[in-house]
C-alpha cells in the first residue's frame, strides 16, 4: 500500500494549483496568487463560513460553497469570479450595509474598515436594499473598550479570538433572526464580566467599527487582524513574531 | 462675408442641495482652478454655489444632487429635477444612503415617529428657553416621516459616494462624463464610503 500523497492538484480559474491535502479552498486560492473577498475569516482562528463572501463555484457541484470552510480536493475545478458569484457578493455586501446602522462618516473605523474594503472590492456604489435602521445600543460599560452594536456584522471574529486565543470566552452569539447580537458573559454589560482580561484582542480582530478603544474618535481605529495568526503560530509552532 | 463659427451647445449643468450639510458642495468648490475648466466646458444653470437662479430650469443635461430627501421641499425639488434633467447623480453619502440626516429614522418605530421625536429633541428638550415646535406653514417645510436616499424617490443614473467625495473623485468623475465616457468608478479612490 502506498502512502497517501501529501499534496493534491486542482484547477482555479483555469490555473493548475498544488496544495497540501488538508488545505482549504481559500488557502489554495491565495497560494495561486488569486483572491476572494472575506469578512468572517481571520487567519489564526477556526473558520466558520458565516459571511458567505468567499463563495466559489465548483464545476459539477450543485451548489456554491464557501472557500474558507471547504477542503480542497484532487481534480476540483474552481471558479472564483463568475458573473453569478459577483452579483451574489455585491448583494451580500449591500445587505450588510442595509442590515445595520453603518454611517461611515463618523465611525471609529472609517478608512480602516474591512466592510468598507469589501464594498470597494465588489464595486458597491449604493445599496439597492432599503436600510433597516434596527434599534441597537452601544455597550460602553467596559473601562477601556466599547461595543457599538450598530456597526456589528456578526462575523464572530471577536467570539473566536477571545475563546481560542485569549481563552477567556467572554463573547457569545445571543438571540435569533434580526434580533441576533453579540453578547458578553451571560448577556451582561461587558464591564461586569469578570472573565474579561482587558487584553483587547477582540478589538484587534473586529473588522468594523463595532469594537473600539475608548480613546479612539472618528477614523482613529487601528485594527490589528494579524495578531490572531501571530499568536496562534507562537503557540503551536513556538514561532515568535520577533524571532 | 464671414460665416459665424457654430459652437456646439454647452452641456447644461446643475447642482442641487437637499438635506445635506453642504460639505459635498464645499468639496466641489475645492476643485479650485479646475472650476475654470469646468466653467469653460459647461453652462451652470442652477447651483447654490455658482448661480442665482431660484427655479430649477428645464433642459438640464447633468445634475449633481447633494443630500437626502428629508422634507416636503426636498421631495418636490427631487421630482422636479428628475423631470427636467437627462442625467442625475447622487452626490455624496447623504444622497446615496441618507447617511447622517437618515439617523432620525432610528426613531421611526417609537411613539410619535421620527419626525415628532427629532423636533421634540431639537426644539423642546434641548432648548434653554422659549421651547416650542417650529410651525410656519408655507415657510418652514414639513419633515417627511422617513429620510430617504435619493434613489428611493427618483431614478438615479450615477452614484458618487463619499462624505464628502473628495475634489479629486469629483473631478475624475466629471472628466469622464464630459468626455462622453461612462465614469470608471473603481477602487477606493472612487468608491469608498465615508
Ligand atoms: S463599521 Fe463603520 S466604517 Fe465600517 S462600514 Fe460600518 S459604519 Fe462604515
Ligand atoms: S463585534 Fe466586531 S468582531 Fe465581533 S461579531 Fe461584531 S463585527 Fe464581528
Ligand atoms: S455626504 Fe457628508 S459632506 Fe456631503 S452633505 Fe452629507 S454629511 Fe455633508
Ligand atoms: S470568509 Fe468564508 S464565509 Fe466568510
Amino acid at each position: 500500500m502506498t502512502q497517501a500523497s501529501p499534496s493534491i492538484t486542482l484547477q482555479i480559474n483555469g490555473q493548475p494549483c498544488t496544495v497540501a491535502a488538508d488545505a482549504t479552498l481559500l488557502q489554495a486560492i491565495r497560494s495561486a496568487g488569486l483572491q476572494v473577498p472575506t469578512l468572517c475569516h481571520l487567519d489564526g482562528l477556526t473558520p466558520v463560513g458565516a459571511c458567505r463572501l468567499c463563495l466559489v463555484d465548483l464545476e459539477g457541484h450543485p451548489k456554491l460553497e464557501p472557500a474558507c470552510v471547504t477542503t480542497a480536493a484532487e481534480g476540483m475545478v474552481v471558479h472564483t469570479h463568475t458573473p453569478e458569484l459577483e452579483s451574489y457578493r455585491r448583494m451580500a455586501v449591500e445587505l450588510f450595509f442595509a442590515e445595520g446602522n453603518h454611517v461611515c462618516a463618523f465611525c471609529v473605523a472609517n478608512g480602516a474598515c474591512e466592510l468598507q474594503d469589501v464594498a470597494v472590492e465588489v464595486g458597491m456604489d449604493h445599496s439597492r436594499f432599503p436600510y433597516q435602521y434596527p434599534k441597537r445600543h452601544v455597550d460602553a460599560s467596559h473601562a477601556l473598550f466599547g461595543l457599538d452594536h450598530h456597526r456589528c456584522i456578526l462575523c464572530t471574529r471577536c467570539v473566536r479570538m477571545c475563546d481560542e486565543i485569549e481563552g477567556a470566552h467572554v463573547w457569545d452569539v445571543g438571540y435569533r433572526g434580526s434580533a441576533c447580537s453579540i453578547i458578553a458573559g451571560l448577556d451582561q454589560p461587558w464591564g461586569e464580566v469578570e472573565a474579561c482580561t482587558s487584553c483587547g484582542k477582540c478589538v484587534d480582530a473586529c473588522p468594523t467599527g463595532a469594537l473600539f478603544r475608548k480613546q479612539d474618535a472618528t477614523a482613529e481605529k487601528q485594527p490589528h487582524p494579524e495578531r490572531a495568526q501571530q499568536l496562534a503560530e507562537a503557540r503551536t509552532d513556538r514561532r515568535w513574531h520577533n524571532q | 462675408m464671414t460665416t459665424p463659427q457654430v459652437q456646439p451647445p454647452k452641456l447644461r449643468f446643475a447642482t442641487v442641495w437637499l438635506a445635506g450639510c453642504s460639505g459635498c458642495h464645499m468639496s466641489f468648490l475645492d476643485l479650485d482652478e479646475w472650476l475654470f475648466e469646468l466653467a469653460a466646458a459647461v453652462e451652470i444653470v442652477y447651483s447654490p454655489v455658482a448661480s442665482d437662479i431660484k427655479v430649477f430650469p428645464e433642459g438640464v443635461d447633468l445634475c449633481l444632487v447633494e443630500g437626502a430627501v428629508a422634507n416636503a421641499d426636498n421631495l418636490a425639488l427631487a421630482l422636479q429635477l428628475r423631470a427636467r434633467s437627462k442625467l442625475v447623480v447622487s452626490f455624496g453619502d447623504c444622497a446615496v444612503s441618507a447617511n447622517v440626516p437618515g439617523l432620525r429614522n432610528l426613531w421611526a418605530g417609537v411613539a410619535g415617529g421620527s419626525r415628532q421625536s427629532v423636533l421634540e429633541r431639537g426644539y423642546v428638550e434641548l432648548a434653554d428657553r422659549g421651547a416650542q415646535h417650529p410651525h410656519a406653514p408655507g415657510i418652514v417645510p414639513e419633515l417627511l416621516e422617513r429620510v430617504l436616499p435619493l434613489h428611493e424617490v427618483i431614478a438615479v443614473d450615477y452614484f458618487l459616494p463619499g462624505c464628502p467625495p473628495s475634489a479629486e473623485r469629483i473631478r475624475e468623475f466629471l472628466e469622464d462624463l464630459l468626455r462622453g465616457e461612462r465614469p470608471q468608478q473603481q477602487g477606493a479612490e472612487q468608491l469608498r464610503f465615508g
